[in-house]
């Protein structure tokens, strides 16, 4: 037997996995979103039909537009809040302790993914933790309305990301050399100047990574919006999830499902330059 | 003011990072049937009344036995794949990585949607058979990417002085390549464990009668908050935080010897 013979042998049964549990799934699903229905019946074809309605009716378009609002809203709120906290873990936190610290931060994102939305929703709700706290102040005479909004699907999307962000934007800190900030302060620069013009740039592909991994994971989500946003507007998962349960319109939510993948694709080819996914 | 403002800044991150978790520990031992102020107890009720739940303790058993079996299976397979791809040139090998770590940017509902479509047009009845089937799926890019990215020379070389001296490439894998890889075998192995046993949307869209705890758990949110949920949720917590904190002192040990 020759080595790449051998070699085949050892790759071959992952790739077959792969084909036939990922890309056969896929291209069927492909498929099954050109087909359409008859009645409870399904016609495969060649029909554009459901694309179609997906542009044509309100709530399917509007999905969309509300996923990729949410999407980008917790993209970037989330690097502006875990940046710093890297930093400041990477900096400022004495090394003995860095470990712990980062460690620390990223402990929660081991609570059960259905559960963190859950205690989210306890603390939002009507009743919950931050009204009582807001109310016995006397900051506000009547409850605010936290829960069952964006708002809430939002936050409870920012604390997850933010804590991988952490993690990632950390691994990339520390491995710059202090040299590269000592020879900035050495020429004179300012320590935004060299925050600007030295770090920003060498962190960038590390940024860009993670924020591509936070909208990809983000935008494709079905639990966070629908335990914490409530149905006052649905998100493209979710208008998936209604038509598997309550027509099982298959054609229609793989339909869906390309769109959705059409989104990461583009956003993959935006920031392809910097992304860096065999680090992750 | 200035040396203050980083300290200040990392105390806000703790308490919004800490903030869910503290109300979903505390509120597991009201002694009330709302998880919401004013705080009752310390009770353990509710602890004992999910401990004495047969379909929550049925459901943490089948999460344990689809993650279990779901990583194992990745393991081996993702082990194969970089062993072949690192130690032998195959043809138009970059473009078998990317394949082999496509699933990783596919959302897990397309996957399990996918799946779905799939298995039921085969006509196989769904179980938790074909959700381990998913978790395989996506489990597989990240055990190949650990295990490939820590496939160095130093191992081939061992991998090379065992060959000289007449083993055959089953006990060259065997005897030298899996224990000197063994630290990111194991990773490999946890991680998984540690993302399929919480996996939601492919176990509830594959699974039918048995299903995994996160599906179960699901479904009792549907009545509502209750204390019943804080205490699921706190023991799963402290389950995962002890398989974490466990394997991050393994490796600290691993790497100060």
């Amino acid at each position: 037997m020759t080595q790449t013979a051998r070699g085949w042998g050892f790759v071959a049964p992952a790739l077959l996995w792969t084909f036939a549990f990922f890309i056969l799934p896929l291209i069927v699903m492909g498929a099954m979103s050109l087909a359409t229905l008859d009645g409870r019946t399904l016609v495969w074809g060649l029909s554009l039909a459901n694309y179609a309605e997906l542009a044509e009716k309100a709530y399917l378009w509007r999905a969309i537009l509300v996923s990729l609002e949410i999407t980008l809203t917790v993209t970037i709120v989330s690097v502006l809040l875990a940046y710093p906290l890297a930093w400041i873990i990477a900096f400022r936190v004495p090394k003995r302790w860095q470990r712990l610290t980062l460690l620390l931060a990223i402990l929660p994102f081991w609570t059960s993914y259905v559960v963190r939305s859950y205690a989210w929703l306890l603390v939002l709700a009507r009743e919950g933790v931050v009204n009582q706290t807001l109310l016995n102040l006397g900051l506000i005479a009547e409850p605010l309305t936290l829960a069952n909004t964006r708002f809430a699907t939002i936050t409870g999307f920012v604390h997850f990301f933010v804590m991988l962000l952490t993690l990632t934007i950390y691994a990339n800190l520390i491995q710059l050399s202090p040299n590269y900030r000592r020879a900035a302060m050495d020429l004179g620069a300012s320590a935004f100047q060299t925050f600007r013009h030295v770090i920003l740039p060498l962190t960038l592909p590390g940024i860009v990574t993670g924020a591509f991994l936070t909208f990809v994971l983000c935008i494709g989500d079905y639990v966070t919006p629908q335990i914490l946003g409530g149905n006052t507007e649905l998100t493209v998962p979710q208008v998936i999830m209604v038509q598997l349960g309550r027509r099982a319109d298959f054609p229609l939510a793989s339909a869906l499902a390309i769109v959705l993948m059409g989104i990461v694709t583009l956003a993959y080819l935006a920031c392809a330059r910097w992304l860096r996914l065999d680090r992750i | 003011m200035r040396h203050a403002l980083p300290w200040l800044y990392l105390m806000a991150a703790f308490v919004f990072i800490y903030l869910p978790v503290a109300v979903l520990v505390l509120f597991s031992f009201q002694d009330g049937n709302l998880p919401v102020p004013p705080f009752q107890g310390p009770s353990l009720r509710w602890y004992a009344d999910i401990l004495g739940d047969d379909d929550l303790t049925g459901a943490l058993a089948h999460s344990l036995l689809v993650a279990l079996g779901a990583s194992t299976l990745a393991v081996v397979l993702g082990f194969l794949a970089a062993y072949g791809l690192a130690r032998h040139i195959l043809p138009g090998s970059a473009l078998l990585r990317g394949v082999l770590i496509a699933p990783l940017t596919v959302s897990y509902l397309i996957v399990g949607l996918g799946l779905l479509i799939v298995l039921t047009r085969a006509g196989l009845g769904l179980s938790l058979l074909t959700a381990g089937i998913g978790h395989v799926v996506i489990n597989l890019p990240l055990a190949f990417a650990i295990i490939y990215a820590s496939m160095g020379a130093q191992q081939q070389n061992a991998e090379r002085a065992a060959r000289d001296l007449g083993a055959d490439e089953a006990r060259v894998i065997l005897l030298i390549t899996v224990p000197m890889l063994a630290p990111a075998i194991a990773a490999a192995f946890f991680l998984s464990v540690t993302l399929s046993w919480d996996e939601f949307i492919i176990a509830f869209l594959l699974t039918r009668f048995d299903v995994t705890l996160p599906v179960e758990i699901w479904s009792m949110l549907r009545s509502g908050l209750s204390p019943r949920l804080n205490a699921i949720g706190s023991l799963v917590f402290l389950i995962s935080v002890v398989v974490v904190l466990s394997v991050e002192l393994f490796f600290a040990r691993g790497r100060r010897s």
